[in-house]
């Protein structure tokens, strides 16, 4: 909490490019935001304590113009948009499960047609909001294809790191040694076998303006990297952690506290690539063990044993491997 | 559970009211409450920005209150108040009429901030479409 | 009216893209829908056109970005064949559950596998049940013209539904024809401005596309498509009278060629057509009395006019592009005979499956179909109802 109040005090500068309309700065304090609309409304159906409206809140409040959300089919879709009912206040829309990215670059495209028609008088932002399924596995030839396609939108992963809506089975983003339905911690093989694969850094791959990793737990350094990506000359991606209580067995009150482990151990550590310059956002005090963030989750559980202790030796070792590597880019690139 | 009639629905399953979750209550999916305790508060307002259910509800910058219409007693912002604050008490809900006694069981609380206790104004059924989508959701996904 | 011009099937869908004129187009190139994908790309590099050309990484954010541009309120359009067809499946539904009124040149290719690039119908018969409405033609001209009529009817307020324009791929896509165009003006006044009926961009209504409908709702929304087909024959009846004012060139729901005193009917679809016109001339100064009729619109199927056109005839034999292995016939097979069943008088029915994979169909094929038919009429029965027409037996 000392590190949110002393990023309280640095507002946010723009030192990127902007296509649009230049519009007024986000504010940074609590007190101004909670002035702000809010467009994701109560009455929505996900879990007690899920973390994915509250990524999605803070997102949303970076916003200065009209938004059309784009979402592709998982929780935070299902839950917000039961029939008659919508928790969104914005224009929205959802296909499929693979395809929010290209969804979204079609209302884009559309917008583009539309205002140099002088048919579309308002300034408009597009986001697609998709699960880490939506986004890591099945959706991600569409995000590719939409991001080098150079709309301007921004691509939000809400990450919890497996296929919750269907119950909790593994997906591409589900770290080493996690227990899902469709990698169960067996008496043979003890959870998923292989490690999550690096999204963030295949999207930094496709040389877009923006792409950052970021944690609700940290909600300014959140909300300003969501400013960026709104504000990018083109595509924006975000990779946000997103607990969920039900899949990583949690406590439902204890999600943000969580996510902040994430942060703390640097399993999730919180960067930016700006136009190539690769920028940790923060950096701990002190690097906490991986263990601390596993010991938390029940889907860890069976890691803490004799013979399942080399899986968190592996997990700390591939941490500290990333956490190397983002040093010695951030300092390559700046 | 009973729908309207086609030809009374707009076509394509377009929602032209936007926001209009507002009207359906989950908060009877609580089993624990938040009090909130307005003399304790230090409008920090971290409980505001971690709600995943926007229910802390908030007026020029301060907040006054919690929307119990839509909060599901997930304790985030019970736990998100900093530690020497702890201006938010969680409670058991079938404990949780008397306000009073509450209030006067927490030392140095003072007085049980302005709740709100209205439930909002609805021309839909709260019963239609699926409650806890989120919990069960497995039957309503995309089966992949 | 409009000047005459030598063109392929798919620089006439192209050339109608372009005087139609999209806000939005999305496409992905396929054989051999490819050319339209080509020739629309230099209409936006040149500056021909207003629109927004999204070069989409496959056919299924094709139809996806399609149908988000539709919902944000911009004439939307997109052309595949084949694969690219069956890998926007899920789309379709989609698109035409959403209510968006797009229209797809679609170049018929059979679909995989073995994999094969030539035409059959099998692609678009295939998503016969997608909730699309389908126009097919014989020629570059029928491509053209029912690409320009397509925008009217999917935008059209009782209708709003999306419409895919199939022509044989090759054959028409390929072959070079002498048809006859309309000025850009002309198709601009013809077609109109798009007025959407919800949009994604509007800032003062925003609106919701794409919740998830239980079972309290989904089935009121499939309600209303199944109603919405039920407008369609009308729209595409009036649609063509009003083209034809502008065009000269006059459409129905089917075509009838020499069917009315005829005996002995042959129904077909697209390019094929036209070699069977040219066996019912032939069989005509014969003074055989045979007819055909030409399927336009298939879905919906305009069973009642069909019934009516047929229903007289002794004996029908039709002919499908595509087979539905259902062990009854061809999907077009299934329509016309279901279609006679109300009738009193029912005429024999046989089914032809032929050209799959893009096997030649020339005279004599058609010359053994008629002679079949003579035979089964003249035996009162028909001993053979499904036949493979042209293959290595």
């Amino acid at each position: 909490m000392a590190e949110q109040s002393a990023a309280l005090d640095t507002r946010h500068e723009r030192q990127y490019s902007t296509r649009g309309v230049v519009l007024m700065p986000v504010p940074t304090t609590l007190k101004e935001l909670s002035k702000k609309p809010e467009i994701l409304t109560g009455g929505h159906r996900l879990c007690a304590g899920c973390g994915a409206p509250i990524a999605v809140r803070q997102i949303l409040k970076a916003l200065e113009t009209p938004v059309v959300i784009g979402n592709a089919t998982g929780c935070l879709e299902v839950a917000t948009s039961i029939y008659p009912y919508t928790a969104w206040r914005c224009s929205w829309i959802h296909t499929a499960f693979e395809n929010a990215a290209a969804t979204i670059s079609g209302v884009e495209a559309a917008y583009r047609s539309l205002r140099r028609q002088g048919k579309v008088k308002s300034e408009f932002r597009f986001i697609a909001f998709g699960g880490d399924g939506g986004t890591y596995d099945i959706g991600l030839q569409s995000l590719s294809g939409a991001m080098e396609r150079g709309h301007r939108m921004v691509y939000v992963c809400y990450n919890n790191e497996a296929y919750m809506n269907t119950g909790i089975q593994r997906s591409s983003a589900t770290p080493l040694g996690a227990d899902t339905t469709t990698s169960p911690a067996g008496s043979a093989i003890p959870g998923k076998p292989v490690p999550r694969k690096d999204l963030t850094a295949i999207m930094a791959a496709h040389n877009i303006p923006y792409v950052a990793q970021a944690s609700p737990s940290n909600w300014l350094d959140l909300i300003k990297k969501a400013d960026k990506a709104l504000n990018a000359d083109g595509p924006a991606f975000l990779n946000v952690l997103a607990i969920c209580p039900r899949g990583w067995r949690t406590e439902s009150n204890e999600g943000v506290e969580i996510m902040r482990l994430a942060v703390d151990t640097c399993y999730w550590p919180l960067y930016e690539v700006d136009n190539g310059v690769w920028r940790i956002t923060y950096k701990p005090k002190d690097k906490k063990p991986v263990e601390e963030w596993l010991k938390r989750q029940g889907r860890f559980k069976h890691l803490f044993t004799a013979e399942n202790k080399h899986i968190i030796e592996e997990l700390q070792a591939e941490v500290d491997r990333n956490w190397q590597r983002l040093l010695e880019l951030s300092e390559k690139t700046s | 559970m009973i729908g309207r009639a086609w030809k009374e629905i707009p076509r394509g399953a377009v929602i032209p009211e936007p926001g209009n979750a507002h009207h359906y209550q989950t908060g009877d999916w609580r089993s624990f409450r938040p009090i909130w305790l307005k003399d304790r508060c230090i409008q920090c307002l971290r409980c505001w920005i971690m709600c995943p259910d926007s229910a802390i509800i908030t007026e020029d910058g301060k907040v006054v209150g919690i929307d119990y219409s839509h909060c599901k007693g997930c304790g985030i912002c019970a736990n998100e108040c900093p530690a020497k604050v702890d201006a938010i008490k969680m409670i058991k809900e079938d404990e949780a009429d008397d306000f009073d006694k509450i209030a006067s069981s927490i030392p140095d609380s003072g007085s049980v901030g302005e709740v709100n206790r209205t439930e909002p104004k609805t021309g839909l059924r709260a019963d239609e479409g699926h409650r806890r989508s989120g919990a069960n959701a497995g039957a309503v996904g995309r089966e992949a | 009216m409009g000047k005459r011009v030598a063109l392929t099937g798919n620089e006439a869908a192209a050339l109608a893209m372009k005087q139609i004129n999209p806000d939005v187009v999305a496409a992905y190139p396929i054989t051999p829908q490819t050319d339209i994908v080509q020739y629309f790309s230099s209409f936006v590099h040149d500056g021909k056109v207003k629109t927004e050309f999204v070069t989409v990484e496959s056919e299924h954010s094709a139809m996806s970005a399609t149908i988000g541009a539709s919902a944000a309120g911009a004439r939307a359009m997109t052309a595949t064949s084949s694969q690219g067809l069956a890998l926007m499946w899920e789309m379709l539904y989609i698109a035409s559950s959403y209510r968006l009124p797009i229209v797809m040149p679609v170049v018929n290719r059979a679909l995989s596998g073995p994999i094969n690039i030539h035409c059959d119908h099998s692609d678009t018969m295939g998503a016969r049940d997608s909730g699309w409405i389908q126009l097919y033609s014989e020629s570059a001209q029928e491509a053209y013209d029912n690409l320009i009529q397509a925008v009217r009817i999917a935008e059209h307020p009782d209708v709003r539904l999306p419409v895919m324009v199939c022509f044989d791929g090759f054959i028409t896509s390929h072959g070079l024809e002498n048809l006859e165009i309309l000025e850009d003006s002309e198709v601009s006044e013809f077609i109109g401005e798009f007025e959407p009926e919800y949009s994604l961009l509007d800032p003062e209504h925003p609106v919701t596309f794409g919740p998830l409908a239980l079972q309290n709702y989904y089935f009121e929304f499939k309600r209303q498509q199944a109603d919405a087909m039920t407008k369609v024959a009308a729209v595409v009846r009036r649609v063509g009278m009003e083209f034809e004012k502008v065009s000269g060139r006059h459409y129905e729901l089917f075509e009838e060629y020499r069917l009315g005193d005829a005996e002995m009917a042959m129904v077909v679809a697209n390019s094929t057509a036209g070699t069977a016109k040219e066996v019912v001339d032939e069989l005509r100064a014969q003074g055989k009395k045979v007819g055909l009729l030409k399927i336009r619109m298939f879905r919906p199927f305009p069973k009642e006019e069909i019934a009516a056109a047929l229903s007289s005839k002794q004996i029908v034999a039709v002919l499908d592009r595509a087979d539905t292995y259902s062990t009854m016939g061809g999907p077009i097979y299934n329509e016309v005979r279901s279609a006679l069943y109300d009738e009193k008088l029912r005429p024999l029915t046989m089914s032809y499956i032929y050209g799959l994979g893009g096997r030649d169909v020339g005279l004599d094929d058609i010359r053994k179909v008629f002679s079949d038919m003579e035979a089964s009429r003249t035996a009162g029965k028909v001993s053979e109802p499904i036949n493979y027409l042209g293959v290595h037996e």
